[in-house]
């Protein structure tokens, strides 16, 4: 099987979610879920490719979007230079949060990134800029190389390019000599360290990177939407992301998109599906789904953690695994 | 009338022991949170459901069984603890050897499923609570009036903190459960029932937070929401003082108590994030905590 | 393989984001809700607002101008990009002819914001933020039940009148909290009072005992609650446990029956708040809040009962025009005024600001409550064009100066 090209496979993944409007399904919704894939598969890049488990990824996310919507709504920036300037600050932001808490590892190293992302947030709620809990609102969607990106259709195309060169780079890092010694720190860190590794700037580059990405997804998700709230840096968010993560697959390239799909759908949808439930089983109950969204997220964290903690693309190799051998 | 920093010094007085009172809480709770991962090796995300379980249920007692505040001071840890056996039996057991992660997920799911549960029958503006009649009022300490449930407040969480320290640091019973986390088979060889042993230690454990649920009742909004508004701050204060040590989770549950106490008087937004502060320039001093050791 | 895996992945993506697929109709009036249903604001409008509409369609017989109603809701979570994203999809993909917003300010201006560019009615009921009206106006936007002016006018107003004059207040540190505050100190000030302090506490402070004694330590006539929610019922319980309600008055500047409810009458008594409707006001706000209370077994808030009122205004406008476009329907609603068991005014043209009475209340005391819910006695009656941002000082871009 390895003999035959992933590349493939991917490229047909991405050609099918790029024709997928033609296909009747909503753009707004898949652009969304693809703005928290690329943060999932952001996040996944630390933690399933690094071993480092950071629970504040939010503060990324966060920052990239104000920055970005102020960006483009206050200063009227382009949209290539706005979405930059967004991804830059995440970058920055992540360099600062990387030098801070890199030396710590597993527990003591997650919970210094939420210290400082609840910082990130007391800023943001603070600072004038952001609205406070009403938000940077009205952000312009603009143009883009003449085209304009008020067009849902148009934008739609825009954000599957961001998505695929993205997890281009992210495929690229982690199938490079630079990835393999990523892989290396997460399964032994003492080896890698007596290999001769600078371990340390490893870390902090991964970190960075990760970071960044986060804040093209945030970026990306103000220009879809045409705001940024305190939601987007608060610390459930950075919960949110590890969830997606984990649901879909550490360690896989597509879990994070899959793990993504589903809570995003959860969210929205689970009213509809609901009703769904009600009109094709005759059973009232199901109608009062809508509102169970807490006990049904909570429901599949624990299924999750304690029968498919590979994940559904994890489990699905590993099931493929099995039916070979 | 002297005064300090630009506060008359009554006044801060009587918020120092305003943040010494919210202290005794948070070490209370930050305790049982302390002793699960020390013995057990679990994050219980949970702590905050429990604590939410406990008030609720003595609301409940009091509401449809008739009982009093006394009665359920007694008899909602109870309750709580013995769900908490039935939990680690069925769900938490399967995740000892596991990276720290799991365990931390699992249970915020398990916070998730009580938070929606409770919600869905009783809704969110939570239920009417009044201070037991024995200890309304208050008492004039001179520099401010102090209500007489808070007094109690302080010295149920004192009493109980430095019994459980007590417990488990200076009895046999507690050398018993920390050879047993330590090494669990050596523990068994000797004939000591050790899952059942590490099951009390989380019904021990959890039943200390419903303790402090009761006890926040009257002062605080009883709703499925009380959990969850707390938790990451008690997590803060477990891993400032280090995570496995007891000692660490009461000194720095009272001392965050007085550092947010004088926060909310000189730059009052910031009294709910002051604890982060603390927490990131702790580990970076000290990585384990200021007590712990790290693993 | 790999191959197959990630195509079959991609299939159910498609088969997830279809199952939501419904058909545009055109023959339809379609209402869609948006609110909290199961976070902070799930009380005072949430399902209980759901029941209210259900209420006005079904007294509207299911049918408006020989066509059919439907009613579709989901809750937002207080997330602004589930709320702006469901909105949206509701208008490309299921046809709703009008939006009705729940609670939370930030998720009903990223509502507004999407209704303005489908050119569609959105209907604000229980968001605060004056901004609806002001700098975030658009020609689609009608904020029905309250706003924080409202509010702050409503209570300060009369209580200075009344002899109050000093004043102190504990903030909740949000917009809400902090534009609260600002309009209350603007009108406290104007009356000839005095604003003695203000301390801003963190939203869900965990202990407010160390703010209420520097309130107390001010020595103010009156203690002005400026947050809301679990935050007043924390505020009110921490008050009467350190005696403050034996030397201050309390104010709650944003505070619900269901907050009286569940802090209790004991310890909330005599304190005052501001609301656009009590459900024992009149004879006819008791005879629909028993039918509300048939179905939900609570009282209504004044949100639940705006909610009703709302959707009932929007109805009787396409009924009266025959037609559900959206332009048409807007004129329609700000042209024929409101006078219903919940209120009696009209919805301004300019901004979409529905002018309507609002009233102050205090809270009774165990003993003079005569039955469940029977909280409040209403002590004073503001007039709209006093409560409301007159349209002169209005920062709406749409109004022509």
């Amino acid at each position: 099987m390895s003999k035959k090209n992933p590349l493939l496979g991917y490229a047909l993944m991405f050609g099918v979610i790029a024709l997928l409007p033609a296909l009747g399904v909503y753009p707004i919704f898949v652009m969304k879920v693809m703005c928290f894939a690329l943060f999932a598969c952001a996040f996944n890049l630390l933690i399933g490719f690094t071993g480092l488990l950071s629970f504040g990824h939010a503060a990324f996310f966060g920052v990239a979007a104000y920055a970005a919507g102020h960006a483009l709504k206050v200063w009227g920036l382009p949209v290539p230079l706005g979405i930059a300037f967004g991804v830059s600050c995440a970058a920055v932001l992540g360099l600062v949060f990387g030098l801070l808490a890199i030396r710590r590892a597993g527990i003591y190293f997650a919970m210094i990134t939420l210290a400082l992302s609840q910082m990130v947030f007391f800023f943001f709620l603070q600072a004038p800029f952001t609205g406070g809990e009403d938000g940077l609102q009205s952000v312009p969607r603009g143009h883009l190389l003449g085209l304009d990106l008020g067009n849902d259709l148009v934008l739609y195309e825009v954000v599957v390019a961001i998505f695929v060169a993205a997890f281009w780079l992210i495929y690229r890092t982690v199938h490079s000599p630079f990835g393999q010694v990523l892989t290396a720190i997460r399964e032994n860190e003492p080896r890698a360290i007596s290999l001769g590794y600078d371990v340390e700037r490893f870390k902090l580059l991964a970190f960075v990177l990760s970071a960044a990405l986060a804040g093209l997804a945030g970026a990306t998700k103000t220009l879809v939407l045409g705001f940024a709230t305190l939601s987007d840096a608060v610390w459930t968010t950075s919960g949110a992301v590890i969830l997606m993560t984990l649901v879909g697959g550490m360690g896989t390239m597509v879990g994070p998109m899959v793990g993504a799909l589903v809570i995003v759908s959860l969210e929205s949808k689970i009213g509809d599906l609901g009703s769904l439930l009600a009109n094709l089983t005759g059973i009232q109950w199901f109608q009062g789904l809508g509102e169970a969204v807490t006990l049904v997220t909570g429901l599949i964290f624990i299924l999750c953690v304690l029968l498919f903690r590979r994940g559904i693309v994890g489990e699905a190799i590993a099931l493929r695994e099995r039916l070979r051998a | 009338m002297a005064e300090l920093f630009g506060v008359p010094l009554p006044a801060l007085l009587g918020q120092l022991l305003l943040g010494l009172v919210n202290g005794s809480f948070y070490a209370m709770l930050s305790l049982g949170l302390a002793v699960i991962f020390g013995m057990l090796n679990i994050i219980n995300f949970a702590h905050g459901a429990f604590y939410m379980m406990g008030a609720m249920l003595a609301w409940m007692g009091m509401e449809y069984l008739g009982l009093n505040y006394w009665a359920m001071l007694l008899l909602a840890p109870l309750v709580v603890g013995a769900l908490g056996v039935v939990i680690e039996r069925l769900l938490l057991r399967w995740l000892y050897q596991l990276d720290h992660l799991y365990g931390l997920l699992l249970t915020f799911g398990i916070t998730l499923v009580a938070e929606g549960l409770f919600r869905s029958f009783y809704g969110v503006s939570g239920q009417p609570f009044d201070v037991p009649s024995q200890l309304a009022g208050a008492t004039n300490l001179g520099f401010m009036f102090l209500p007489n449930y808070r007094a109690w407040v302080v010295l149920a969480s004192l009493v109980v903190c430095f019994g459980v320290w007590a417990l488990i640091e200076k009895t046999s019973l507690g050398a018993l459960l920390r050879a047993g986390t330590e090494n669990p088979r050596l523990v068994q060889a000797f004939g000591i029932n050790v899952p059942l042993m590490v099951s009390l230690t989380y019904a021990g454990g959890v039943a200390l937070a419903a303790f402090a649920g009761v006890l926040a009742a009257p002062i605080i909004q009883v709703s499925p929401l009380m959990g969850s508004q707390l938790i990451i701050t008690v997590f803060a204060v477990v891993v400032i003082g280090g995570m496995g040590s007891i000692l660490g989770a009461i000194v720095t549950g009272l001392g965050l108590g007085v550092i947010e106490g004088l926060t909310k008087v000189f730059y009052p937004e910031a009294s709910n994030t002051v604890v982060f502060v603390v927490m990131a320039i702790v580990l970076l001093v000290r990585p384990a905590g200021l007590f712990g050791k790290e693993r | 393989m790999k191959l197959k895996q990630i195509a079959l992945a991609t299939l159910a993506a498609c088969g997830f984001a279809g199952a939501a697929q419904a058909q545009i109709s055109g023959d339809v009036v379609k209402i869609g809700f948006l609110t909290d249903m199961s976070s902070v604001y799930a009380d005072i409008d949430g399902s209980g607002g759901v029941e209210a509409i259900k209420m006005a369609i079904a007294d509207m017989k299911g049918m408006v101008a020989g066509k059919k109603i439907e009613f579709i809701y989901a809750d937002h979570q207080n997330k602004a990009d589930v709320a702006s994203a469901k909105a949206r999809e509701w208008f490309d993909t299921q046809g709703v002819d009008m939006l009705i917003g729940g609670t939370n300010s930030g998720t009903a201006l990223a509502m507004a914001t999407v209704a303005a560019e489908k050119h569609k009615p959105f209907i604000v009921i229980g968001a605060g933020s004056a901004r609806l009206t002001n700098e975030a106006c658009t020609p689609y936007t009608v904020h029905y039940a309250y706003d924080t002016v409202a509010l702050a006018r409503g209570t300060v107003n009369p209580m200075v009148k009344a002899g109050g004059k000093s004043w102190y207040f504990l903030t909740a540190d949000y917009a809400f909290g902090a534009s609260l505050q600002a309009d209350a100190t603007e009108v406290i000030q104007k009356a000839g009072g005095k604003v003695l302090g203000a301390v801003k506490h963190p939203l869900n402070a965990n202990d407010f005992s160390s703010f209420l004694l520097q309130a107390q330590g001010s020595g103010a006539q009156i203690l002005g609650l400026a947050n809301a929610g679990g935050d007043t019922i924390n505020s009110i319980k921490a008050a009467n446990e350190f005696g403050i309600t034996k030397s201050m008055k309390l104010a709650g500047l944003l505070m619900f029956i269901n907050d009286v409810h569940s802090v209790g009458l004991k310890a909330a008594e005599g304190m005052y708040v501001t609301d656009s409707w009590y459900w024992n006001q009149t004879p006819e706000a008791r005879e629909w809040s028993r039918r509300f209370f048939d179905k939900m077994k609570r009282m209504p808030s004044s949100l639940q009962a705006a909610d009703y009122s709302a959707v009932t205004h929007y109805l009787q406008a396409v009924d009266k025009l025959k037609t559900d476009e959206g332009d048409k329907v807007m004129a329609q609603m700000k042209a024929a005024p409101v006078k219903d068991f919940y209120s009696a005014g009209s919805i301004r043209k300019e901004d979409g600001r529905f002018v309507h009475d609002m009233f102050l209340m205090q809270v009774k005391s165990p003993k003079e409550s005569t039955e469940p819910w029977d909280y409040y006695k209403v002590t004073a009656r503001i007039p709209g064009d006093d409560a409301f941002t007159k349209l002169a000082d209005s920062k709406c871009p749409l109004v022509k100066k």
